[in-house]
């Protein structure tokens, strides 16, 4: 900051030259700011060049005003402070001629490009890629960038205005430089070439080139595909694994899971109202507010219900119906009949940019994320624990595992509150993604069986597998036949497939799956 | 008469046809011949009203059929409802002829609106009754019949079958609210102007639909009594009792099933052939699983495997909806809810039940599926 200072008697006199009526002194006052190094330096000269630099004619004080209702919003040049309001009389305009204006862009692309900040280096050149007279201070600036990110940018740059040079060769040249490039700008430039260059071998290679471009923009489009579909896999792997519990691991067909997370959503709604301030925080705090809402629910189902109806699965699919009509209307009674607006936090808005042509959303990468980890945590939790051990020995055989002592009641209310937590659960992730309304459990209940039939009832890795293949699927399919009948064909799929494989695609073997 | 022996010692069916039988003397006489403004007068409303759930109790009928008496829980029977609807909805709107909002005599309204040049290929041969009538029952049938064919050949059974049955409607219900379908997707087909040169706005021709609903439930009751009292009747409640014996004893098990599926399938469209004229509107939402998921639990408070025991619940149930989603819609799905878990959890064999509750304590014993 010492050079700052020490320039700054010199900043300011040049700044006392602008006010000056000829343009020669002019000249001399930018070429001073531009060498200072000041910080003031770069907004001076974008704003000089732009026009929006003025003279207050009460005091000779240079400021930057902004049109507003009443006349000019005016601030300082030096330090920024707010001056009020001034009407079209009291400030003139520091006016700027053709040989002036060509000074401060090549000032200006030159103090950008020497910043030391990388981000702003490469602003810099992409402002400029589309200048043919600024490629020269590009082409300067090349042998000292460091930054790979702003070489790229330079390099790319320079070929596209190497695109339009004399000689063929440099055409070629540049032609090859820019290969695989997918920027917008290069694609329509080349396009151009391909087309209307003079030289055939320019001709060609532009055409060869544009085809590996457009090769490469396929392989991003499937690439996206692919994200979406896999997002989509993610909500269909969280909607289904809390059923994967109840009715692979138990065997009770709950047509009421749709709605418990149905629950779990209303429950991130009512955190979120509950802590206004905190939006950023309040998804996390209600993954287990959502997973003890619904859990609690779920076991208060079971005692209530489900209880009375094992063995009878059919009974246990129309009272559970029931259950699912009274949460509905409960929801609808108590909160709202329209949607409610779940907002998301900072953290999940927003997409990481791959590459000009492919960029992911924040919150569809947290949620196939958090869909992998409900997924690794449950199978932990059914493989590794006490409780896990007790809910595999009673889906196998009841009633030896009461022989040895499980209380086999106690872990069949456990295991449903277990999935229909999970169904809460899910409910948060889905409230980032949909709207939250009270028929949202309807829209997830027939897709949740058809994934868990899919896979293979009694197995958490087939409603993973199953899951993640419809959704790509579904995606896959998108393109050429609409949404709609993409979703119509991958029912018809299903049901087909259930005729051939009665069982999913990995069936439970032993004795456990005939009965 | 063979089909009249099949009544024998069914005496709530007895009762309910000759319910029906009254109903269809009276209610004619309470609508045309006394005069409006009396006390007497049954409003043509009324007689459309009693008209639809009679379709219902006929809809009902095939859901018992299959359920009842052979185990199998359809959740996709509203689909079977909702095709025998729109192909009578096809017939209706052709007869609209010219008298449409573009007064294209070829194309109904929703094609000229799309800017359809000609009538799509699955829509000729609809300007004819016959064609449309036999339209009503084949749809629906070969479409069971097929789906059958797959499903039960590969033995795919209880709580499975339930699902994709439900998927299959909602398949359904997706296709059709595409406009590319052709059968007017969102807003499905209505604005229909008469049936057979009748006036759909007449009373005469409300009575006259409603005296057709009464003698196709009669009609269709008495065709489930003679199956279910028939020798193949005997062997389904066997299949749905103990499938693997009836297989290995040598019934060819998914035969029987293929028969009862295609017969229910073809009732149901039926019913909503029948439905459609009165109601005046079919739309993709009578796919949704939910209103097929609705017409079971009607066969559940009426009572399963007893045929009248269906034709009760429907109207009951109906009779219901009608009245709370009128008088505190609020309270219709917590009482239709509570229905499903009160019914399931204390009333398994549902209100025919309570008439012949003492004749057997379990449900295995009274022939009704665990």
């Amino acid at each position: 900051m010492g050079s700052v200072r020490a320039d700054s008697g010199a900043f300011e006199h040049a700044l006392a030259q602008l006010g000056e009526r000829s343009f020669e002194t002019k000249g001399e006052a930018v070429a001073t700011i531009a060498a200072s190094g000041d910080e003031r330096a770069l907004p001076l000269l974008k704003g000089l060049l732009a026009g929006d630099v003025y003279l207050r004619t009460s005091d000779q004080r240079l400021v930057f005003a902004e049109k507003s209702d009443s006349g000019y919003r005016l601030r300082d040049v030096i330090d920024g402070a707010e001056l009020g309001e001034a009407g079209s009389r009291d400030v003139k305009k520091v006016a700027v001629n053709n040989s002036l204006r060509t000074q401060l862009r090549g000032a200006i692309a030159a103090l950008s490009l020497g910043s030391s900040n990388p981000l702003v280096r490469l602003q810099a050149v992409r402002d400029m890629q589309g200048d043919a007279g600024a490629v020269a201070v590009l082409r300067e600036r090349l042998p000292r960038e460091e930054d790979p990110q702003v070489r790229a940018a330079l390099e790319l740059g320079i070929a596209l205005a190497d695109l339009g040079a004399e000689s063929a060769e440099a055409r070629l040249a540049a032609v090859a430089a820019l290969e695989g490039s997918l920027e917008p700008a290069v694609r329509n430039r080349l396009a151009n070439l391909a087309e209307q260059d003079p030289e055939a071998s320019v001709k060609a290679a532009a055409g060869k080139a544009l085809a590996g471009i457009e090769s490469r923009l396929q392989v991003y489009a499937t690439a996206e595909t692919l994200f979406f579909g896999l997002s989509l896999g993610s909500v269909l792997v969280l909607a289904a694994i809390g059923l994967a519990i109840t009715f692979g691991v138990m065997g009770v067909i709950n047509m009421a899971h749709g709605e418990l997370i149905m629950l779990g959503a209303y429950t991130t709604y009512l955190v979120q109202q509950a802590l206004p301030g905190a939006l950023d925080y309040s998804v996390l705090l209600a993954i287990p507010a959502a997973f003890l809402v619904s859990g609690l629910f779920g076991i208060a189902i079971e005692r209530l219900v489900i209880r009375f109806l094992y063995g009878r699965p059919l009974e246990t699919l129309l009272a559970t119906f029931g259950v699912s009509l009274i949460l509905q209307q409960l929801v609808r009674t108590g909160i709202s009949a329209q949607n409610v607006v779940v907002e998301n936090p900072g953290w999940m808005s927003g997409s990481v940019q791959i590459n000009p042509v492919l960029s992911l959303t924040y919150n569809r990468i947290y949620i196939l994320i958090f869909s992998l980890l409900v997924f690794v945590a449950l199978l932990l939790l059914l493989k590794r624990t006490a409780l896990g051990l007790q809910v595999r020995a009673v889906s196998q055989n009841r009633a030896m595992a009461r022989t040895m002592g499980v209380r086999s009641a106690r872990v069949d209310a456990l295991t449903f509150g277990l999935g229909a937590g999970i169904a809460g659960i899910a409910g948060v992730a889905l409230s980032q993604l949909t709207n939250v309304g009270p028929n949202m459990g309807q829209a997830y209940i027939i897709d949740s069986f058809m994934v868990v039939v899919f896979g293979g009832v009694g197995n958490l890795w087939g409603t993973l597998i199953g899951g993640l293949t419809l959704g790509v699927a579904n995606k896959l399919m998108e393109p050429w036949a609409g949404a709609v009948l993409a979703k119509i064909l991958v029912l018809v799929f299903i049901i087909l497939f259930i005729q051939k494989r009665p069982r999913g695609l990995f069936p439970q073997r032993g004795r456990a799956a005939e009965a | 008469m063979g089909m009249l022996r099949a009544l024998r010692g069914d005496t709530g069916g007895q009762a309910m046809l000759v319910v029906l039988a009254l109903a269809a003397v009276v209610v004619p006489i309470l609508n045309l011949a006394v005069p409006e403004g009396t006390p007497w007068h049954l409003s043509t409303y009324t007689v459309t009203l009693l008209g639809k759930y009679l379709t219902y109790a006929l809809l009902a009928l095939a859901v018992d059929l299959v359920w009842g008496y052979l185990g199998i829980l359809s959740l996709g029977h509203g689909a079977f409802f909702a095709l025998g609807g729109y192909a009578m909805g096809m017939y209706l709107m052709r007869q609209i002829g010219d008298r449409g909002v573009y007064g294209n005599p070829e194309l109904p309204d929703f094609m000229v609106f799309l800017n359809w040049q000609e009538l799509p290929w699955f829509w000729h041969g609809f300007d004819l009754f016959w064609f449309a009538a036999l339209m009503t029952l084949l749809v629906p049938g070969a479409l069971a019949f097929v789906f059958g064919w797959l499903a039960f050949r590969s033995r795919v059974t209880g709580v499975y079958l339930s699902i994709i049955t439900q998927a299959l409607t909602y398949a359904l219900m997706l296709a059709f609210f595409r406009n590319e379908m052709g059968f007017g997707g969102n807003n499905g087909l209505t604005d229909f102007k008469d049936i057979l040169g009748f006036d759909l706005q007449s009373d005469a021709t409300r009575v006259g639909l409603f005296l057709a609903s009464a003698a196709a439930l009669a009609l269709g009751y008495l065709a489930c009594r003679f199956i279910v009292a028939s020798r193949l009747g005997r062997v389904a409640v066997a299949v749905r009792d103990a499938e693997s014996r009836t297989r290995f004893i040598g019934y060819r098990v998914e035969r029987v099933k293929l028969f009862f599926f295609s017969f229910s399938a073809i009732l149901a469209g039926l019913a909503g052939a029948l439905y459609v004229p009165q109601v005046g509107i079919i739309n993709p939402g009578e796919f949704s699983p939910l209103n097929s998921i609705e017409l079971v639990v009607w066969v559940a408070v009426g009572g399963r495997a007893t045929l009248y025991g269906a034709v009760i619940g429907a109207i009951l149930v109906s009779y219901g909806k009608t009245y709370f989603t009128g008088a505190m819609p609020e309270v219709w799905l917590f009482a239709l809810g509570g229905l499903f878990v009160l019914v399931t959890l204390f009333l398994p064999r549902g209100i025919a039940g309570l008439f012949t509750g003492r004749r057997a304590l379990s449900p295995k014993a009274a022939g009704v599926p665990g």
